[in-house]
């Protein structure tokens, strides 16, 4: 697969408004973003990964069996 | 407390004879201590969220983008190397039994079979392809193709420290029973001296808990003994460390000397363990002068979405005019007034039998140390 074709398959498009892309252009200036596309993809990056919540990943029963294991080896009194 | 990486924590497996009986009825791979090790951390989901080892499509990802194939941060490949004469015996689809001394500590369901690039690997992850790296060294040394697919535990891999040993739903409980809402986590493949020490009780002093997490496990010559590293932090602890606030626990898994990559992936693997926090010193990971000395620091910009938040140090060092340890931020002093704590000045007065000065290491920790004939791997 060519450089061109993967990069095709790695990135797609979407639209901005021109203003917003000339307003972006402004901010990154000085940064060590290279371009507009990096600073989108990191903040849009930066606000999806609030998404990421987790439950508890134990039961109530695993919880009382660690906490046993935990205090014979000395973690918890 | 904070989510796992990927948001669930992976727990896959199966410790019933059944399914010890019927691993011994399938195709076999004989697999090393390192091998065991990561299969225990798949399986305990200290790699969450991998499942086993990366298909192709995560695997690329991986090497050109530092994310798995979901975009999820991902650094260093979690693969499995298959010889030409073991592709021969195996066809996606299969079950396999990987074996560590005729135990039977995984099954694989072989999703894929696929050649790579070994150049690729390491200049991607490596960022060279010189085989003075070690982790290069290694990687040449690998077949020519990786199986992907996902793993069930059948048997916890063998552990020399059984005290020290957690896995991060343990880890987790432990964290919640401590009433630690933040905790900062320290990756070592060090004895501790005076300075890791010092940055260590500075991290701590903003968060709820210390988790100091040595890993055990291959490393390269000249570095220290697991049980080296195991017994000097039992002796700082012993003597420095509060109870409430401090514990310390291992991470079996073998150094990939990986500088900035590798420094994201053991972010991730704390992240894992319930840390909220992560520590990153001066060349991270690093080996020789492969990487620049805050590489791996600044490879953290590249992840707004990591989760866990890095702290980042520079060097410590003792002033005399101080009278303290210090950094470069804080100390106004010329290097006149400094003393450094250089791993390869302490390792040369304990290789002769030395103490190193109290101003470089705790007596107590040096003591522990010199107990060994020789402290570091040949």
């Amino acid at each position: 697969m060519s450089e061109k074709q993967e990069n095709k398959r790695r990135y797609t498009t979407v639209s901005i408004p021109t203003t917003l892309f000339k307003k972006i252009e402004r901010r990154i200036e000085g940064t060590g973003f290279t371009s507009v596309s990096s600073y989108v993809t990191y903040v849009l990056r930066e606000i999806l990964a609030e998404d990421e919540n987790g439950k508890e990943p134990f039961s109530k029963e695993d919880e009382e069996r660690v906490k046993e294991r935990l205090r014979a080896l000395g973690y918890l009194e | 407390m904070i989510a796992p990486h990927g948001g669930r924590l992976v727990e896959r497996l199966d410790f019933s004879e059944r399914k010890r009986e019927e691993a011994r009825e399938m195709p076999r791979k004989e697999i090393n201590i390192d091998m065991a090790r990561d299969l225990g951390n798949i399986g305990h989901g200290v790699f969450s969220p991998l499942e086993g080892y990366l298909t192709r499509e995560d695997f690329e990802n991986v090497l050109e983008e530092g994310r798995l194939s979901n975009d999820l941060p991902w650094t260093i490949p979690v693969v499995l190397d298959v010889s030409r004469e073991e592709i021969d015996k195996i066809i996606e689809g299969d079950e396999i039994a990987l074996f560590y001394r005729d135990t039977p500590i995984a099954i694989l369901n072989v999703e894929e079979i696929y050649p790579y690039d070994k150049k690729k690997y390491a200049e991607s992850v490596f960022r060279t392809t010189s085989i003075e790296h070690p982790g290069v060294a290694n990687l040449m040394k690998k077949e020519d193709h990786l199986v992907g697919g996902k793993i069930t535990l059948l048997n916890d891999p063998p552990t020399m420290f059984p005290k020290y040993k957690l896995w991060p739903k343990e880890t987790r409980i432990l964290f919640k029973e401590k009433g630690w809402k933040t905790v900062v986590g320290f990756q070592t493949r060090n004895a501790p001296h005076v300075g890791h020490e010092y940055v260590q009780k500075t991290a701590l002093t903003f968060v709820d808990g210390l988790f100091i997490n040595p890993l055990i496990g291959k490393k390269k010559k000249g570095d220290f003994r697991d049980e080296v590293i195991i017994s000097a932090y039992e002796a700082l602890f012993r003597h420095y460390y509060p109870k409430n606030t401090a514990t310390l626990s291992i991470l079996e898994t073998e150094m990939r000397y990986a500088g900035p990559r590798e420094a994201i992936f053991h972010a991730i693997i704390r992240k894992n363990f319930g840390c909220t926090h992560f520590i990153v010193g001066r060349d991270h990971a690093g080996v020789g002068k492969f990487y620049g000395p805050y590489d791996a620091q600044e490879i953290f910009y590249e992840y707004p979405d990591l989760k866990i938040t890095p702290l980042f140090f520079r060097s410590f060092f003792y002033c005399r005019k101080c009278g303290s340890v210090v950094n470069e931020k804080i100390c106004p002093h010329g290097p006149e007034h400094h003393v450094n704590f250089s791993g390869t000045r302490i390792r040369e007065m304990l290789l002769r039998g030395e103490r190193p000065p109290e101003l470089m290491m705790r007596p107590e920790v040096a003591d522990a140390i010199l107990q060994y004939d020789n402290p570091f791997v040949e």
